[in-house]
């Protein structure tokens, strides 16, 4: 539970405590400096995206994001990688997934080859060799806490794995460290930047979110996103990009199975700048609806909404 | 109606108007003993409100207060949320409570004291106006909130809400303390915002603003611009109460409580919409509890005539006791609510929610009534349109006789003479509704071979159970036949279904 320094303790990893005097991985320097810098690799934050990514980065703890599909999670690791220039470690959950394929495995195949070689050795030697660093086959969780360059590890769709697994990450969260009973503990070297995301398919566990700061990333406001849709699609005349903004935003406060997305939306830019439209009319619209809706019900009621209102 | 001037009556709070107040969030001078006093204030509150904030996350959050420093009200905002909040549904309570808590200033706002010279004077009398008197106060600010509104301009609306709450929102100024306050009720009523609406679209169709198809979602946009303005207002009304009382009572009553436990039967349309959105993960968090408990029911109780029989193998010592093993059927349900009008948000909610979790059940069936009763386990198709739902029940299905109110007592008759092939050894019943039978027969008998017949019968009822013995209820009757529990927000909805469903 604490969040302050770590007492290395025990083992005999090659931790040396984190590099910096700070607990944190040391990207950014303000709010302000997190939002330009995330601008500049074309990632445009709003005030709380960035408050909470420098949160994250100065108080050394990690990120739980979650929000709706397509609204940007994944690829707030990947920015905060570009800027830091470090090391993008990315650890894709499942239903199924477990420690060989999250932490760390012995190579077993190739501990056997070791035993066969050297038959004439004795036990001891064997024994001693056997579960050394050579034979171990790091997985995403060790890999990001053994580095030692700048890292970022993003633990994506952790919603997708099973509770087991998350008991599993307490450790790494809260102290930074992974225990292999061979070897003994290992601290990170160095504390990589962790960022969480999840889609809320499943409740996550109390402990595992109270090692988070949290933030909860919905659709960008219509400034905002017309803002991203003009930096992603620069052709796009601005009246347009804005009624196209106001009408993607109109559509999500409707029911619909599945709402559009920041990325749908850029889709939607990108078709409309292709068809060469200057303007939204009705037949545009019709015609174009499926790239924003993927549901035959949407296409519907979007339709119906757009017509006769 | 004379113009007077301002009230001048002690005004306990306020800062004296010489201008030194600091408008930022606490004073600059604030002492860390007064940060610490307004952040442990502001977790209690949020605990208060069911969130589970433990000192570990109180000590995170201060360390953020710490990183950022008070220069930027909405950075803190933000910051104090990553370190408080573990979940979205908790925000809206999270946002009022910071607002009590860290205020924007004190007293008057400071951009309306400073306008306060060129204001035409505020009316003593809270009164409103007759129809066409003339209101050139209210006049003026309405003339400058449509503008606000249709730029889109948010530090504008913002600084209306301040001067709307100041010069609308004041009641009982003057009279004992304890009795003053600031109302937004009192203070949207005179502006009366909503009919701007035409206003603001022609100004902006006027300016061209929007030529295209966005038009037509241009009207809905405006309301929600309209509806935010409301929230500034409620905001601003409660901050300024809250100096009179202090922020702790305030956010114990004023700050409205998480979607999961607001009363159904006070919810209103925003929020049963709201509701129905988290009927989805509601439902895959109860699937989760429900599969748990089925896991450790499948072992079953222990079977003592086996334990015995193999104690005999190890000389009368019962080393290895046996587990009777459970079949593992699933239960089957049946729901029948009372869709009148006065329980209609709760039976909606749960009829989506047992929808939602029916993979859980062998079979789902849902009937409804009024004072009729009528299968609709057909109209609760998961695509369709489920804020109509209620609509298309009272339509779809006849679930009234000879008049609209509604009787227990003869939709109970109609459904055990009609229906009771749908309930067998294996079906839990649960009946939904409030038992306000209209003075009418309650008629015992009927729900008496319903629960013969079935494996359990719940009734889980909206109304708190203090009410239970008022008026024309007849729940006490009937919680003497089958099991009663109060069901008054989807949090405890919850918490029974997870709890009493047999699986």
């Amino acid at each position: 539970m604490d969040s302050g320094g770590n007492g290395g303790s025990g083992g005999g990893g090659n931790g040396n405590g984190p590099a910096n005097g700070t607990n944190g991985t040391g990207f950014f320097s303000s709010v302000t400096d997190a939002a330009e810098q995330l601008a500049a690799t074309g990632y445009l934050a709003s005030t709380a995206v960035a408050t909470t990514v420098f949160l994250a980065d100065r108080l050394g703890k990690p990120l739980l994001v979650e929000g709706p599909a397509g609204v940007g999670k994944t690829e707030l690791a990947k920015a905060v990688a570009a800027i830091g220039q470090a090391r993008l470690v990315r650890l894709q959950c499942y239903e199924g997934i477990d420690e060989a394929r999250a932490l760390y495995e012995w190579n077993h195949a190739k501990q056997l080859l070791r035993i066969t070689a050297g038959r004439d050795g004795g036990w001891e030697e064997a024994r001693d060799d056997i579960f050394g660093e050579e034979f171990l086959l790091t997985r995403p969780l060790l890999t990001a806490i053994r580095g030692e360059e700048p890292t970022v590890l993003l633990i994506d769709e952790m919603d997708k794995a099973d509770v087991e697994v998350e008991a599993l990450l307490l450790e790494v969260l809260s102290d930074f460290q992974v225990t292999v009973p061979e070897l003994g503990t290992i601290t990170a070297s160095r504390r990589p930047f962790v960022l969480l995301t999840s889609n809320a398919t499943r409740e996550l566990s109390e402990a595992l979110r109270r090692r988070c700061l949290f933030l909860h990333l919905d659709y960008p406001d219509a400034e905002l996103e017309s803002r991203i849709v003009r930096l992603k699609v620069p052709g796009l005349d601005d009246t347009l990009a804005g009624s196209l903004v106001r009408i993607v935003g109109a559509l999500r406060t409707m029911d619909l199975r599945k709402a559009p997305s920041v990325a749908e939306t850029i889709d939607w830019a990108r078709t409309l700048l292709a068809l060469g439209a200057d303007t939204l009319d009705e037949g545009v619209v019709r015609d174009t609806l499926g790239v924003i809706l993927k549901h035959q019900d949407d296409i519907r009621k979007a339709a119906q909404k757009l017509t006769l209102a | 109606m004379t113009a007077v001037p301002p009230p001048s009556g002690p005004r306990p709070s306020t800062r004296p108007p010489s201008g030194a107040a600091p408008s930022g969030p606490p004073p600059a001078n604030a002492g860390p003993a007064d940060t610490a006093a307004r952040l442990t204030g502001l977790v209690r509150a949020l605990r208060g409100h069911g969130l589970r904030i433990g000192p570990a996350e109180t000590v995170d959050a201060a360390a953020v207060l710490d990183v950022l420093g008070f220069t930027d009200r909405e950075r803190m905002r933000a910051g104090l949320a990553a370190a408080l909040l573990r979940s979205d549904t908790q925000r809206t309570v999270f946002d009022a409570a910071f607002d009590l808590f860290f205020p924007l200033g004190v007293g008057t706002p400071e951009a309306v004291r400073a306008l306060r010279t060129d204001l035409p004077a505020v009316p003593a009398d809270p009164e409103p106006p007759r129809f066409g008197r003339p209101d050139p106060l209210r006049d003026d600010l309405r003339e400058r909130l449509a503008a606000a509104l249709a730029a889109d301009d948010r530090a504008a609306q913002a600084r209306l809400a301040g001067e709307v709450v100041e010069a609308f929102g004041r009641y009982g100024a003057g009279s004992t303390p304890g009795s003053d306050g600031w109302s937004a009720h009192q203070a949207l009523g005179r502006l009366a915002p909503e009919t701007l609406l035409a206003r603001i679209l022609a100004a902006l169709r006027a300016a061209g603003a929007a030529t295209d198809l966005s038009d037509l979602v241009l009207a809905d946009e405006i309301r929600r611009r309209i509806r935010d303005f409301r929230a500034l207002v409620t905001g601003e009304a409660r901050r300024r109460i809250a100096e009179l009382r202090g922020p702790e009572q305030i956010a114990e009553r004023a700050v409205a409580p998480t979607v999961d436990r607001i009363d159904f039967l006070y919810a209103g349309r925003d929020q049963l919409a709201e509701l129905r959105r988290t009927v989805h993960p509601l439902a895959r968090k109860l699937a989760t509890r429900l599969a748990a408990r089925r896991r450790r029911a499948a072992r079953g109780h222990l079977d003592l005539r086996r334990t015995l029989r193999r104690s005999l193998t190890t000389g009368g010592v019962p080393l290895r006791p046996a587990h009777r093993l459970r079949r593992p059927a699933r239960p089957e349900l049946v729901l029948l609510c009372d869709v009148s009008g006065s329980v209609a948000g709760f039976a909606d909610f749960t009829m989506l929610l047992v929808q939602a979790m029916s993979e859980q059940f062998t079979k789902v069936r849902v009937f409804a009534f009024v004072n009729r009763t009528a299968e609709v386990t057909d109209l609760l198709r998961s695509g369709d349109d489920p804020a109509r739902l209620a609509a298309r029940i009272l339509t779809g299905a006849r679930v009234t006789g000879y008049h609209g109110n509604s009787d227990y007592g003869s939709a109970l008759g109609d459904f055990a003479e009609h229906h009771l092939d749908a309930v067998g050894p294996r079906t839990c019943v649960l009946v939904l509704g409030d038992a306000r039978t209209n003075h009418r027969d309650p008629n015992l008998d009927a729900l008496r071979r319903i629960a013969a017949r079935a494996r359990r019968v719940f009734w889980l009822n909206p109304e708190q159970p203090s009410h239970w013995p008022t008026g024309d209820s007849a729940a006490p009757a009937y919680a003497e036949v089958v099991e009663m529990h109060s069901c008054r927000n989807a949090h405890r909805l919850g918490e029974l279904i997870a709890r009493l469903l047999p699986v």
